[in-house]
């Protein structure tokens, strides 16, 4: 039993999303991880080395099974929706607050050996009203109830975990909340903004906004794993900056929306696919700044500032437009995977 | 010739093309940042040009005079704590505008939320130095970047206050900037000043208006019935502004406590607002004329 600290043994929920395919890819590169499961109901879209893919329904039905049969002692629960304009309200409450309750109904089981907790939540817990402090610490409460459902259901996540803290006292329990995330690789409905020819923006609003770049949200996640400080802890770049130079940064001017009935504007937005989800537009009246000292008290470095994550971005951007994507087209076949990975015909140098 | 070129080369240091050095760096190269909106929203270039578009009002229109500006520390944090008059408040301004041109130290004026939630107005609000009104964004100012912060604790209660009540100080609050300028340790340092009634005096009050607005007060001004409704609400009469800074206040307790005793806090509170008081009743026996001091 007291082996389990040397090597790893770790589950990523949802593998094939954007944070479940970099954070195995990084833990692919650990050398202290041993096993990684990957949990979604897709299959990858990166190629992975070592990492086991198990599909699964969002409500992780055979979850107790696999922790109990893998002798899992990490969840990194990446699987949040944060971003409400991928599905619909229903399959997005069902993936967030379903899923993390089975997850943790399961970590919780009789004899499981999960012993390390890492979720991914979102700076959306916070919220955006016209009566926030400029920086919400951890302990903050949020200023308004909130109106929006992928507020609400992260808010009933983060209602789960920290249940789940209270009755495994033995289970160490981080929770990460990212601010506004943006890098080379994402797409978010603030970076497909960023894309347009002219930038959207409230009119009379020039709200302050704070940006962590991709590659600080996964080094995060690592740090936290492997230092194994547990608590609550923000996420994000230093300093804040208002949207118009967010804007002018990447290049762009904006293009005031009317304030009041922004909904007639956004709706025809949507075709050229922009979607203006009711948590952004709250974010583009008032902003949103977070307090990230408390992880940086713990001995984490960010490598990018909020200016300098929108100028990465912005590089990015310039790179795609002129050479185009680079990233080949990956497809997970699943019997080469698997020969990969259990053939004894294969000649694995990491043993 | 000679020994004059030589001297012109020495003095450009060896350029044969005379170039003016730039006194200021600049930004540092690799800095993404575009502009100076700092994390409150305040933008010090925004604030140089409001600046100098508004020093002739408050020269030549107010005519603002200062006593006891020593009085307002050089450095470190300071809460300033003033009374609050005139239906759109004159007072703030004058202020902020004194200490930043006379001290040369930028001012971060505390004001309720509803500002910000104005479109234009709020922004223009937050880049001259406004910031909504709560105890964490104080304490951030005072406590960890050493700031001077104006807060008017009479709030609307000042400004809404009809002529025939003018300089009664309204209630202070609940205390709320007492607490703050103890847990963050600095000193309040209390404003009395004179003019600002008279700039914009309220008449009376339509609550109903106000209420179908949505806004703390709508004010029938004696500056609406002189100039019409319109430049009314905007155009100050021009009263004379006497400003007197007072010894800074401090609390002999113990920085950054979860909590502090409301006696207490109550107690200092009543004290400031009565040493206001009490300072604008002498600058009044003084005041000979209203347009004149």
């Amino acid at each position: 039993m007291a082996t389990h600290r040397d090597k790893r043994r770790v589950l990523v929920t949802g593998l094939s999303t954007f944070w479940g395919s970099r954070v195995a890819q990084a833990l692919e590169a650990d050398p202290d991880v041993d096993v990684i499961i990957g949990l979604d109901r897709e299959e990858p879209t990166v190629r992975l080395e070592r990492t086991e893919y198990v599909r699964t329904d969002e409500s992780y039905s055979i979850l107790s099974r696999i922790v109990k049969a893998a002798q899992i002692d990490t969840i990194v629960h990446t699987f949040l929706i944060v971003d409400s304009t991928k599905m619909g309200s229903r399959s997005m409450n069902e993936i967030n607050v379903i899923g993390t309750m089975n997850l943790f109904a399961a970590a919780s089981a009789p004899g499981s050996t999960v012993r390390d907790v890492v979720v991914k939540s979102s700076t959306l817990v916070y919220g955006s009203a016209v009566q926030d402090p400029v920086w919400f610490d951890e302990d903050m409460a949020r200023s308004s109830l909130p109106k929006n459902r992928v507020e609400q259901s992260l808010v009933e996540v983060e209602g789960y975990v920290r249940d789940f803290a209270i009755d495994n006292p033995h289970v160490q329990v981080s929770m990460l909340r990212f601010s506004n995330v943006i890098g080379s690789d994402i797409s978010t409905p603030l970076s497909r903004a960023l894309e347009l020819p002219l930038v959207p923006s409230m009119f009379g609003f020039d709200p302050r906004f704070q940006f962590v770049h991709e590659d600080d949200v996964i080094r995060a996640i690592m740090f936290v794993l492997r230092d194994e400080v547990p608590g609550i802890f923000n996420v994000a770049g230093d300093g804040l900056l208002p949207w118009s130079e967010v804007a002018a940064i990447c290049g762009k001017s904006t293009f005031p929306l009317p304030p009041i009935g922004s909904s007639l504007i956004t709706t025809p937005l949507r075709r050229f696919g922009v979607d203006y989800p009711p948590e952004l537009i709250d974010l583009l009246r008032f902003g949103r700044g977070v307090d990230n000292r408390r992880l940086k008290r713990t001995g984490f470095e960010y490598e990018y500032t909020s200016a300098g994550a929108v100028a990465a971005f912005a590089e990015a951007v310039r790179l795609r437009d002129t050479v185009g994507s680079s990233e080949p087209e990956y497809q997970y076949e699943r019997d080469v995977e698997q020969f990969f990975r259990h053939s004894p015909a294969v000649v694995r140098s990491s043993d | 010739m000679a020994p004059r070129k030589a001297a012109e080369a020495e003095s450009t240091g060896g350029e044969l093309v005379h170039l003016p050095r730039p006194a200021d760096p600049g930004p540092e190269p690799g800095d993404p940042r575009r502009g100076d909106v700092d994390e409150w929203g305040r933008s010090e270039s925004f604030r140089a040009m409001v600046r100098r578009g508004y020093d002739p009002i408050y020269r030549n229109w107010f005519r603002a005079e200062w006593e006891g500006l020593e009085n307002i520390p050089a450095e470190g944090g300071a809460l300033l704590v003033s009374n609050h008059a005139a239906a759109l408040p004159s007072d703030a301004p004058v202020i902020m505008h004194g200490i930043e041109t006379e001290l040369e130290r930028p001012v971060y004026g505390l004001a309720e939320y509803l500002f910000k939630s104005m479109p234009v107005v709020g922004t223009l609000w937050a880049r001259g130095g406004g910031v909504v009104g709560h105890p964490d964004n104080a304490y951030r100012l005072l406590h960890n970047q050493k700031q001077l912060v104006l807060v008017f604790p009479e709030g609307t209660k000042g400004t809404s206050k009809n002529y025939r009540e003018r300089y009664q100080l309204a209630r202070f609050g609940r205390g709320g900037f007492v607490k703050i300028a103890m847990r963050a340790g600095v000193p309040v340092v209390p404003i009395a000043v004179v003019g600002a009634e008279e700039s914009m005096p309220i008449l009376f009050k339509i609550n109903a208006l106000s209420k179908l607005l949505g806004v703390p007060y709508f004010p029938v001004t004696a500056n609406m019935v002189a100039f019409g409704p319109i430049l009314g609400s905007v155009l100050y009469f021009p009263a004379k502004f006497k400003l007197r800074v007072l010894p800074p206040v401090t609390f002999d307790v113990a920085p950054d406590q979860p909590r502090y005793s409301r006696s207490l806090v109550m107690e200092q509170a009543e004290n400031i607002r009565q040493i206001i008081q009490e300072a604008l009743y002498d600058m009044l026996r003084q005041r000979e004329s209203v347009w004149f001091g």
